[in-house]
């Protein structure tokens, strides 16, 4: 089954004939993805990469049937694109775009208030669920079908991920992305994760910033009885300077919980087998399985 | 990114905040002209840099006499300035802020930033103002007010007059204070800012509100929007590295360690500094290669780090995903040649092609050395840096 991407996915692509979309719509297709359509606003009617392309997402949806997207629109008009699949009530829309004002997502966040679309991203790596498909940059041939669900916020840290637990595969593979306002957080992710029969084992990847590791290890400390699943984490930035970003009143909105260190402990207490570097997850993750 | 106290004041009074009059300073000769037009018995003389703690560092003083103003801002040109926020090395002082200096009745707390936990703002208000907001926040947590606004809503009425009750403000000066605090928040998210810091809010004479000191941050993904906060970027606030990095579109920071370091994305990047620490080393600099790793921008990226001369060797991890290996190797072997290198150089690649990479790598003639994997390749750069002291 794995989780958000599975054989009834209908994908589209918006900003599809982009030099982005384009080249991972390709990347995509090689690895068998079921991408419907495309959309870029005034090329609808004609074809690229052999899939037709729509004016608009509603378009798409009513001739294609498609409930999931990739966004790969410019950071000005993300959030505009992203909207535009909300209205189109698709069940995923998965935003890759790095560089969206911060603003433009807490309207986006406002707007989706009670809508049934999840949104994973931006400035993500996407989703990839092994021999399904994949919406998003995660390239293909470092994943493996298994039963090893990975969340990260970094990129490139899910590819290291992958590599390491390719012994076990992966069910799915979700990049949540590093921005401070996203979509789909730990608890979503993990919830998914915890509630897919095809999961045996979690690897949640964080970093320093926000507090959204801290609410994964309450909610990891919750599961009871014969719904726990095995969980191994890193959190990156333990050796980075204090308080270049945001200052002091970052850091006591959040109440002191950003530092790696508050994240690992966290997580340790909630049970999590945590990685001290990142080269060692995959030990981690075999220990929490016990094997 | 940051402006400085008197930018930040210049564009809150367009929103309709109460600030002093006031004006910058490059020279001693203007300070002449602006006494002379504020026309104050007391002015505050402020050296004008992006970091806090400067009163502590001699970067403020009140002054009681036009000739006493002339006298600190002479002295205060051109002055370092060392607070536990900036470098070791400290910052020069090239801007000084002159203003009307006021009998203080009272001082409070007022802070706007992005709540990465709500995806709202919060805003953070305090009695106790005028002094470090994290000793405050420790030694008397409860009297630290923070207020939730959920994401996109705007600061209603209601919410503003609530901060101001709780600041103990009541009549006039509640009203001037509401006033204030729903423009400063009209201003941040006007102006797209990631935070509004003012401390202190000021209660003067005739219950009149005034903003004494302001520290502010903006979405450096919104600057392109933000035509008049990009436009006062003060490039001497910045590590000349970092411009440069910033102009080729690399994401780097410049730390206090000797290994250089350059990979793609951030999450690696913290990860590969942390690998660093864990094995004794300590990075020189964050370094992501934003976007994809072609062999031009790993090149760019290799001899910026290169021209740092804390950097005694330079660890590179890239995890190319899509991009090939041997055209990376090339790309950093003809930047070898282009710099003459001899300081070492551990490199690991991931992707395809990674054998032809590391034969390339191998076989250049520079003192290069592949490594498999990241954790040998953390171990064998921290050993050779300090086997070369």
């Amino acid at each position: 089954m794995a989780v958000l991407l599975t054989k009834e996915s209908k994908i589209i692509c918006q900003g599809f004939t982009g030099a982005q979309g384009t080249f991972h719509s390709e990347r995509a297709i090689e690895y068998n993805t079921n991408i419907v359509g495309g959309v870029t606003p005034e090329k609808g009617g004609t074809k690229h990469l052999d899939i037709p392309v729509f004016n608009t997402v509603a378009e798409a949806k009513k001739i294609t049937g498609c409930n999931a997207s990739g966004v790969f629109v410019p950071p000005p008009f993300a959030a505009d694109a992203i909207l535009e699949g909300v209205e189109a009530e698709l069940d995923l829309i998965v935003c890759i775009t790095d560089g969206i004002p911060t603003s433009d997502m807490q309207r986006v966040k406002r707007e989706m208030k009670g809508s049934k679309t999840r949104l994973v991203g931006p400035n993500c790596p996407g989703v990839l669920t092994p021999g399904i498909g994949k919406i998003g940059i995660i390239p293909g041939h470092i994943c493996r079908p298994g039963r090893i669900g990975v969340v990260s916020r970094s990129g490139t840290l899910s590819y290291e991920s992958a590599v390491q637990t390719a012994k076990l595969g992966q069910s799915t593979i979700i990049g949540i992305g590093g921005d401070p306002v996203n979509g789909t957080n730990f608890v979503e992710a993990l919830e998914l994760f915890l509630n897919d029969p095809d999961t045996d084992g979690i690897v949640l990847i964080g970093e320093i910033g926000g507090t959204a590791e801290i609410e994964g290890a309450e909610f990891i400390r919750s599961w009871k009885g014969n719904s726990k699943k095995p969980v191994a984490a890193f959190v990156a930035g333990a050796a980075a300077p204090k308080g270049r970003k945001l200052g002091h009143a970052g850091a006591i909105v959040n109440s002191g919980d950003e530092t790696a260190d508050a994240k690992k402990d966290a997580l340790r207490s909630a049970g999590v087998e945590v990685s001290d570097t990142i080269t060692r997850i995959g030990e981690s993750m075999m220990k929490a399985m016990g094997e | 990114m940051d402006i400085h106290e008197y930018q930040a004041k210049q564009l809150l009074a367009k929103y309709g905040v109460s600030i002093p009059p006031g004006e910058v300073v490059y020279q001693t000769h203007e300070a002449e002209n602006i006494v002379s037009w504020l026309n104050e018995e007391n002015i505050i003389v402020k050296a004008q840099v992006h970091a806090g703690g400067r009163g502590k560092a001699g970067g403020v003083k009140l002054c009681k006499t036009h000739q006493e103003v002339i006298k600190t801002v002479d002295k205060m040109i051109g002055m370092k300035i060392v607070t536990p926020q900036t470098s070791e090395t400290g910052k020069i002082v090239n801007r000084i802020y002159l203003e009307k200096a006021y009998k203080i009745k009272k001082e409070f707390y007022f802070c706007i930033t992005i709540d990465r936990e709500t995806g709202g703002n919060t805003i953070v208000s305090s009695k106790r103002g005028g002094v470090d907001i994290e000793e405050v926040a420790e030694k008397h947590p409860d009297e630290i007010f923070k207020m939730k606004i959920s994401p996109g809503s705007d600061l209603l009425t209601h919410h503003a007059r609530t901060i101001v009750y709780n600041l103990g403000l009541s009549g006039n000066a509640a009203k001037k204070a509401q006033k204030n605090i729903l423009a400063i928040y009209k201003a941040f998210t006007s102006l797209d800012a990631a935070m509004i810091e003012v401390n202190p809010l000021a209660l003067v004479a005739d219950d009149d509100i005034m903003v004494l000191d302001c520290k502010s941050s903006f979405d450096d993904n919104a600057l392109y929007r933000q035509r008049q906060v990009a436009e006062m970027k003060d490039e001497n606030e910045y590590d000349p590295l970092e411009l440069e990095a910033a102009r080729h579109d690399l994401n780097y920071v410049k730390l206090d360690g000797n290994i250089g370091l350059m990979v793609n994305g951030a999450g690696l990047s913290m990860a590969t500094m942390d690998i660093i620490k864990h094995y004794g080393g300590e990075a020189a600099n964050f370094m992501d290669v934003a976007g994809a790793a072609t062999p031009e921008r790993v090149a760019a990226a290799f001899k910026l780090i290169y021209r740092d001369s804390d950097v005694k060797g330079i660890l590179i991890n890239i995890f190319g995903g899509m991009m090939r290996c041997n055209d990376i190797a090339e790309g950093l072997v003809n930047a070898s040649k282009e710099v003459g290198l001899d300081k070492p150089l551990v490199v690991r690649l991931e992707g395809t092609n990674v054998e032809m990479g590391m034969e390339i790598l191998k076989n250049s003639g520079f003192p290069i050395k592949p490594v498999d994997t990241m954790e040998q390749a953390a171990k064998d750069v921290v050993e050779m840096v300090k086997e070369k002291k």
